[in-house]
């Protein structure tokens, strides 16, 4: 009965004031907005990641020298062609090894110029990290062999060098140096902001000619089974280590690199969430502070109702509703409104977004706390209220 | 709410206030005591300044004294805590107040089924006692509108029937005219006699205006802090215009014990005597009879 008239009270208080409780509102709509949509921004690229990491290929295998891990300074690879023999054997299946040596370069076609990423391969690669071509064929196990002088185009090297020709056929000049193009990638978009259509793909034997080298930068294996990739990865660093006894191997699977990626962008999520969360709790702060005006504007009503036998925590109980129906009411509207702009985001823009259950559920869960934090001193101060002063109030 | 036979509805022995302002301690009541029974009519009166408001707060169980002990409807108000002396006023006090107090954007009937609230009863049974009640004080066609849509007179009535809603022990009405016409005053207080006469609730009205107290059968005279008089009249005459009121024990009126009933005093003494004079006094009282018969215009509606 008593929570029952606190409601009802703390809902005509609210739409007695209504300009006042929409603008307070608002500080909460706006913080729960922002929350949502920050939240859904980093899960979208989150996710988009994640997909792309995955779209690598299935059961990826990735041996570098050095470890693996953020923030570790790259080692010169002491790996040549030889190892990459010894990782075929290992596996058993030269098909599923691939290699790459890669370094910038200025790719020129007749008075066209691309600065781009010159990725020296084997004829494997479109197997180990399934990739596809749009036009003409990828490089040959003869083309590598004989360090033939061939390149397939990234889609945007494509379309930089040759915007209104077929490149098929066409000669580019790489460092100085001639090359047929006999291929073009489909298409894959861009990555963490990185544009992955900008490559040039030739023979790993040309691409070392090129730059007067004889190592490999890193080896890509695609395991035969989900189930032995890590027993496989230990086997594929024993025997590189057996034969650079001075260097450290590292074998990761597209899980740890997920993880490493997947830790990264969960820092990123929760810091945007921390940045939106100083909104709401500024917000809070408006809540607060019209329920402190709330409450000496009623300091009379407070006094009548003690004075009728209202015991300090239905009083206190009655300000509190209406801090949390406040902050709770704002707390809707701005979880549609944050699941609003998420989606038309994720629509109109090329920023991915992702509403997740947990982050509504979240985002509603602290507006309400907002309203019962801030909610409670107001309310503690109306309980306390001496009945005869509150009653002497103008 | 009924007493028990033989317990006061108040019962006040060498109570004080003393209020600390800046670190200054500032008495406000010193060592009143008196006993107000089931059923009296009594008016505290006395000048602005006499701290007659702070005794009507101690009455009314909203504060608490600094010394000495007050017994509200058989209940000691330094044993309760904030929501036992919450609960109390529920029960056992209902107010009215010279400036009415009531919700302005609440109809006459939740206003008045406000106490009810607290009581924890349900909106049905709320309603229908609150109407009920606003009959007996002639608002039963008034029952919807809002305070702002009612006149002065009508807005007290209102303030009367929610401190009656509670069956209390005791009616302490604070200036209940101060806002009013003659009028419409004279009407109010007809009310509040007749409910007294009817009910059984004891009537205490707290006032500076003499005439006023002159209508009450006894009166509490307060100046500084203390009961400068408390004398029961034995005929007072209802609306008895340019009468002076009696101070200090004029003839007219039977002194009571006030100083004398001091500190340490065995509270059934006086209380007792007090008790009997009130309740054996009052029924067979021709004022009654008349206080209604005079409140004929008003009360036509009433229960």
């Amino acid at each position: 009965m008593r929570l029952a008239e606190a409601w009802r009270v703390a809902l005509d208080a609210l739409r007695a004031n209504r300009m006042r409780s929409a603008l307070t509102m608002l500080g909460v709509i706006i913080g729960v907005a922002s929350v949502v949509l920050l939240v859904a921004i980093g899960t979208g690229t989150k996710q988009k990641v994640e997909q792309q990491v995955e779209g690598l290929g299935s059961n990826l295998l990735l041996v570098v020298p050095g470890k693996l891990d953020v923030g570790t300074a790259p080692v010169v690879s002491p790996l040549t062609l030889k190892d990459v023999d010894a990782v075929s054997r290992v596996v058993g299946d030269p098909g599923r090894v691939a290699v790459t040596i890669a370094s910038g370069a200025t790719a020129r076609a007749g008075a066209r110029s691309d600065f781009t990423t010159v990725q020296g391969v084997l004829e494997t690669t479109p197997t180990v990290f399934t990739r596809s071509l749009a036009r003409g064929r990828y490089l040959t196990g003869a083309d590598v062999d004989t360090s033939r002088r061939v390149a397939v185009l990234g889609a945007s090297v494509a379309r930089a060098l040759f915007p209104d020709r077929d490149p098929l056929g066409q000669q580019i000049a790489l460092a100085g140096v001639r090359f047929r193009v006999i291929g073009v990638f489909t298409p894959l978009g861009q990555s963490l902001g990185v544009d992955r259509d900008d490559e040039v793909h030739i023979p790993v034997t040309a691409a070392q000619r090129l730059w007067g080298t004889q190592r490999v930068d890193g080896i890509a294996v695609k395991a035969p089974d989900r189930e032995r990739i890590d027993q496989l990865g230990d086997r594929i660093v024993a025997e590189l280590s057996r034969r650079h006894p001075d260097t450290e191997f590292s074998a990761v699977t597209q899980q740890q690199i997920l993880g490493v990626l997947g830790d990264i962008l969960g820092v990123l999520t929760g810091v945007l969430a921390a940045i939106a969360g100083i909104s709401l709790l500024v917000g809070g702060v408006g809540v607060s502070n019209i329920m402190l005006v709330s409450v000496r504007e009623r300091t009379r009503e407070i006094g009548l109702r003690k004075a009728v036998g209202a015991r300090p925590r239905d009083i206190g109980v009655q300000f509190l509703l209406e801090a949390v129906l406040l902050t709770s009411i704002g707390g809707l509207t701005g979880m549609g409104l944050g699941v609003g702009t998420a989606l038309l985001v994720d629509t109109v823009s090329p920023i991915p977004a992702a509403i997740t259950w947990w982050s509504l559920a979240l985002a509603f869960g602290v507006s309400a706390a907002v309203g019962i934090v801030f909610g409670v001193v107001p309310a503690q101060r109306a309980g306390r209220l001496d009945p005869v002063v509150a009653l002497r109030a103008e | 709410m009924t007493l028990p036979v033989g317990v006061p509805a108040i019962e006040a022995v060498d109570v004080s206030r003393t209020y600390q302002l800046d670190g200054v301690s500032v008495p406000a009541l010193r060592g009143v005591s008196f006993t107000i029974d089931s059923g009296e009519y009594v008016a505290v009166v006395g000048p602005s300044g006499s701290r007659k408001s702070t005794l009507m707060h101690l009455l009314g169980g909203l504060d608490r004294p600094t010394d000495g002990r007050l017994v509200i409807g058989g209940r000691d108000v330094a044993t309760l805590s904030a929501p036992e002396l919450a609960t109390l006023r529920n029960e056992t006090i209902g107010f009215v107040f010279q400036a009415f107090h009531l919700l302005p954007r609440t109809s006459a009937v939740d206003n008045v089924a406000l106490p009810l609230v607290y009581r924890g009863i349900g909106a049905r049974q709320r309603r229908d006692r609150a109407a009920a009640t606003l009959g007996r004080v002639g608002l039963g066609h008034r029952l919807h509108h809002r305070p702002s849509q009612l006149s002065g007179g009508e807005q007290q009535r209102v303030a009367i029937a929610r401190a009656l809603v509670t069956d209390p022990a005791v009616l302490l009405a604070d200036e209940p005219t101060g806002n009013l016409d003659s009028a419409t005053g004279e009407a109010v207080l007809e009310l509040l006699e007749r409910l007294n006469a009817e009910s059984g609730v004891a009537l205490v009205m707290v006032t500076h205006d003499q005439e006023v107290a002159a209508r009450a059968r006894r009166q509490i005279a307060v100046r500084d802090g203390r009961v400068r008089s408390d004398a029961i009249h034995d005929r007072p005459l209802s609306g008895a215009v340019g009468r002076p009121a009696t101070l200090d024990g004029a003839p007219s009126a039977e002194p009571r014990s006030v100083s004398g009933s001091g500190p340490g005093h065995p509270s059934g003494g006086s209380g007792g005597a007090a008790g009997a004079t009130g309740r054996l006094s009052r029924p067979p009282s021709g004022r009654t009879a008349e206080g209604v018969g005079g409140d004929e215009p008003q009360a036509g509606g009433g229960s």
